[in-house]
């Protein structure tokens, strides 16, 4: 199938890093995950575009959610930073990133989570910022707890951040979740266990890096993500 | 040098306070308002319900489109694109257990092999229990162009009504969304 007029092209060999639908141990993908087979389509005008956020769509304090209220949250101030780039290791630039998270004490503000772990009302845990020219980005924020779940009895989700990122087109968009170094949780966890090979399960844990560490405040970690996307091919090459 | 992409995970259950905030507080960056007053096209609403694999509608998913102008023109063709507000790109949770979006009809758009595309809007569907989205596409009943439609003609014929939005009153369609189960939405690979 020839795809005219695009610069990009996505490989499909990429997409095995991600997760299958049907990850039984996850419970809720049994009745969530389609049964029926997938069709795949041509990359055309539809996938190969998708929509921009410019920097005004992000405010000042977006990226600090330390500073997002009155005072202070209470937990453990950590930094998040990293870079964004494509398979190439070309930057991802001017891309919208948006996170969200449970406060310190493994709660997340969201009305249905009822964990009995008290809320701070210093702390909502969303946040936003765009990278930059080298596709580099930052949060400031507090560590998040780990919290119970009922996936199975004695189910616990290892320490995590939701990121969202758009990239430059529809296929790019990913969601996905960051974990922490050393997180004894982790190798229990069904969500991160349904990625099938080990390095991509690996590329999801942060790395604490103590060059990104602000002494007497906060430590840092690097996180970095690797959207779709190869090098330029011609116009006329099979885009399948 | 392949680096091997980051690999997908489930937007799980609280998503909606960052992405979705209008009812939080936390100022939306987008919502279900697409249309705006100088976009090219007929003002449509287009209105559904997602179903789990027991028939259950799903309160807890999130629906991202995606979409051409009246024109055909996607936001990214900006500054050559006929109108400068239009973005194309609308969110809406599903907590009330439907979504709606007031857009507007999107034109025809260039697809494979010089061929034209019907009108059609991109979906794409993110939830607990989703470890990647699934992504689907709105077409419109009473399309002419959708017997050539390059991508709904790779779909099997028996499933292709999935993908039809019917038009309940003037300018309003319903697109349901089934997860699993005999009318099982098609979804896509690329």
């Amino acid at each position: 199938m020839k795809v005219t007029g695009m610069d990009t092209a996505y490989d499909l060999e990429s997409l095995p890093a991600h997760p299958p639908y049907l990850a039984p141990d996850y419970r809720s993908t049994r009745l969530r995950a389609p049964l029926k087979p997938l069709v795949i389509i041509p990359h055309t005008l539809s996938e190969l575009t998708g929509p921009v956020f410019g920097h005004d769509s992000v405010r000042e304090h977006d990226a600090d959610m330390t500073r997002q209220h009155a005072g202070e949250p209470l937990g453990e101030r950590i930094i998040v930073t990293g870079r964004i780039t494509d398979e190439d290791g070309r930057p991802v630039r001017n891309s919208l990133i948006e996170v969200w998270q449970a406060n310190a004490a493994g709660r997340y503000i969201h009305e249905r989570d009822q964990h009995p772990a008290p809320l701070d009302p210093n702390f909502t845990g969303a946040g936003r910022t765009m990278t930059d020219d080298e596709g580099r980005y930052r949060f400031v924020s507090i560590k998040p707890g780990a919290y119970p779940w009922r996936n199975h009895p004695n189910a616990w989700r290892p320490a995590h951040i939701h990121f969202s990122l758009f990239g430059p087109s529809f296929l790019t968009r990913l969601v996905t979740q960051m974990y922490f170094p050393g997180d004894p949780l982790m190798p229990l966890d069904p969500i991160m266990n349904s990625i099938p090979d080990e390095k991509a399960r690996a590329r999801l844990i942060s790395e604490f890096d103590i060059e990104t560490t602000v002494p007497e405040w906060a430590l840092g970690y690097k996180f970095d993500i690797v959207l779709r996307g190869r090098a330029a091919k011609p116009f006329e090459e099979d885009a399948r | 040098m392949s680096r091997g992409i980051t690999a997908s995970q489930t937007v799980g259950p609280f998503f909606a306070y960052a992405l979705t905030p209008e009812p939080d507080g936390f100022t939306p960056l987008v919502g279900n308002l697409l249309r705006t007053p100088d976009a090219e096209g007929s003002a449509i609403r287009i209105e559904g319900r997602v179903f789990d694999g027991v028939g259950d509608p799903v309160p807890d998913a999130m629906i991202e489109i995606w979409q051409a102008d009246g024109a055909g023109v996607y936001a990214r063709d900006f500054p050559s694109g006929s109108n400068h507000k239009f973005r194309g790109f609308g969110r809406c949770e599903t907590k009330l257990g439907v979504f709606a979006f007031e857009t507007v009809m999107p034109g025809s758009t260039g697809g494979p092999d010089g061929s034209i595309q019907a009108p059609h809007v991109n979906v794409g569907l993110f939830a607990r229990g989703l470890l990647k989205p699934l992504f689907t596409r709105v077409y419109f009943e009473d399309e002419p162009l959708n017997v050539k439609d390059a991508i709904l003609n790779l779909v099997p014929e028996e499933r292709r009504n999935t993908l039809i939005a019917k038009q309940v009153s003037p300018g309003a369609y319903a697109f349901d969304i089934y997860m699993q189960g005999p009318n099982e939405t098609v979804f896509f690979e690329a």
